[in-house]
């Protein structure tokens, strides 16, 4: 997993915010090296720290201590020409979209560019090309109030991926939108990473988004790492309260049905949860053990995670894990998981 | 009511404002324009400074010249227009080589308006969306840049609604200047109307006046609606 090049580093980064009534410590120590092509996430309570840590990498925030690295670069030693230049590899996208409201789609595809120095008419080219890569190749001359929430955050992907970035970041890019677009913006940022080979860094206090999407994952808590770690590793077995309480929002799971495989399945968004439990005793006569349960359901789709103790019997075990991978809109792993 | 119309009185103020309406029009059009782009020269970049410059602005500027600024603006907007005019006097005269006509009420026009005018766009440019100016500044974009690329377009609405709201104080104070030497409509309220006692042409002056500010107050609502792409 681990390369030589880390795409992004952050060594010691703290930042202390002067207010009038004292000093208010946002980040304290963080040391996050993230590789290239990996897709990151960020995840924490509200006022963990979250947004001060995403505007450091790319130094909207500039950290009062520790240093930035970017491709083997230090951004923190920067003069502000070069960190402009830099910033053009770093792409950013947000809850709220921040697009340009009184410009057409096409025009804010095209300001990276602009601002870059591009040609116009190149420019014009390669937004057509992008809104034909979001899959909104009509809404070119569409204003922003035009469209719907999802179509925003597509345009505001198009917009940057307009720099050739080598890493979109995302700000809780889909803490403003609903299940199914959220699904949707998802997969899009999956399939840039894929296509593309862009470092994604996802900021989200939402639990499936990491689920959905990310390979490893920090656990942000009081302005510093609770843990960091492969997502599996650290949702089946999270060590610190901050982990335990956003793995288990409803507190731990009941452990006392001891099962030898465990299997965490993730809901999303198919027609409800019920029914996988009820058809896999009736379909394949293989009873499941229910450990812990955080699902939602959100107008007729499920949505969220289950940990499920398989029989101990083998071929059981195979028979019901066979039956959940078939299933439309749910995703399953084996995990590790402890019982004590 | 009839014997108004026929009375020596009205047929001798309707020679008058044949002769003289027109010129009065121009001279009062001519003045507001050249006077609200002067100002517009001077206090739409004092604006952005205004707002730019502040401490958590895209561009701070050091706090003794944001003060001197805001002291300044504020000084200039605190004296009446009258006396701004009559002090303004030797300045004009400097500038034009006259304090009298239609030429001269431009200067004191302009000082007394671009602080005015500086305030308006300061208005207008702190109603821009902070994240869209944060997106501007991660793709890496100069703070020059996002303010001609940023922040004017998107304030644009507001700004053209401020530069109506600044065009029809501008006339107001002309009139007012019209009082004093210059010229327009306000000169021919006063001069006719008011001091040779002709109360028909002070009248017909004033509803002038009235019939232009609702002229330009409409356009300038309609053009200012008709360009924000937020509401359509």
């Amino acid at each position: 997993m681990s390369r030589d090049n880390p795409i992004i580093e952050l060594r010691g980064v703290g930042k202390t915010f002067q207010s009038s009534d004292g000093e208010v410590v946002a980040l304290k120590d963080i040391n996050i090296s993230i590789d290239e092509g990996d897709i990151f996430g960020v995840i924490g309570m509200s006022g963990a720290g979250k947004s001060t840590l995403v505007r450091c990498v790319n130094l909207l925030e500039r950290p009062t201590e520790g240093s930035v690295w970017f491709d083997g670069q230090e951004l923190t030693g920067m003069s502000p020409r070069e960190l402009r230049n830099a910033r053009r590899s770093i792409s950013m996208i947000f809850q709220q979209f921040n697009l340009l409201m009184q410009s057409t789609c096409l025009k804010n595809i095209c300001f990276p560019m602009e601002i870059a120095g591009i040609k116009a008419a190149d420019a014009k080219k390669r937004a057509e090309e992008l809104l034909e890569i979001v899959g909104l190749p009509d809404k070119a001359n569409a204003y922003p109030a035009q469209l719907s929430g999802g179509q925003k955050q597509r345009i505001a992907i198009a917009r940057a991926l307009a720099s050739d970035p080598k890493v979109l970041m995302c700000d809780e890019a889909t803490s403003a939108l609903d299940p199914t677009t959220t699904r949707s913006i998802l997969e899009l940022i999956k399939d840039i990473n894929k296509r593309l080979g862009i470092t994604a860094i996802i900021i989200t206090h939402e639990m499936s988004v990491i689920e959905e999407i990310c390979s490893r994952v920090a656990i942000l808590d009081g302005g510093h790492v609770a843990e960091i770690g492969r997502v599996e590793e650290i949702f089946s077995n999270p060590q610190t309260e901050a982990a335990k309480k956003l793995v288990y929002p409803n507190g731990s799971p009941v452990t006392h049905l001891k099962s030898e495989r465990v299997v965490r399945i993730a809901f999303n968004g198919g027609t409800s949860y019920d029914p996988l439990i009820a058809s896999l005793a009736i379909d394949c006569g293989v009873k499941v053990n229910i450990l812990g349960a955080d699902t939602r359901n959100v107008g007729g789709k499920a949505f969220g995670t289950m940990l499920i103790g398989l029989p101990n019997d083998n071929d059981a075990a195979e028979k019901a894990l066979a039956y959940i991978r078939r299933q439309k809109d749910i995703s399953c792993e084996e995990v590790e998981y402890s019982h004590d | 009511m009839t014997e108004l119309f026929t009375s020596p009185a009205w047929t001798e103020a309707l020679l008058i404002l044949k002769s003289e309406t027109l010129t009065a029009i121009w001279e009062t059009l001519y003045s507001t324009v050249l006077a609200t782009a002067f100002a517009y020269l001077i206090g739409l970049p004092l604006g952005v400074l205004l707002v730019t410059g502040e401490t958590d602005g895209i561009r701070p500027l050091p706090k003794p010249l944001m003060a001197v600024m805001n002291f300044v603006v504020n000084i200039l907007r605190s004296v009446p227009f009258l006396i701004l005019m009559i002090v303004a006097i030797p300045l004009t005269r400097a500038i034009l080589g006259t304090a009298i006509g239609t030429k001269a009420m431009i200067p004191p026009l302009v000082f007394a308006a671009f602080p005015f005018v500086s305030r308006l766009v300061e208005t207008s440019l702190r109603e821009t969306d902070k994240g869209v100016i944060e997106a501007a500044q991660s793709m890496g974009a100069t703070p020059f840049q996002i303010v001609y690329k940023v922040m004017l377009p998107e304030a644009k609405p507001s700004l053209i609604s401020g530069a109506t709201t600044a065009f029809i104080t501008i006339l107001g104070y002309g009139a007012m200047a019209g009082a004093i030497g210059g010229g327009g409509l306000g000169n021919l309220a006063i001069t006719y109307g008011y001091y040779k006692f002709k109360a028909i042409i002070m009248w017909a002056a004033v509803i002038m006046i009235v019939i232009l500010v609702q002229i330009f107050q409409s356009v300038g609502t309609r053009l200012a609606v008709k360009s924000d792409k937020r509401i359509n």
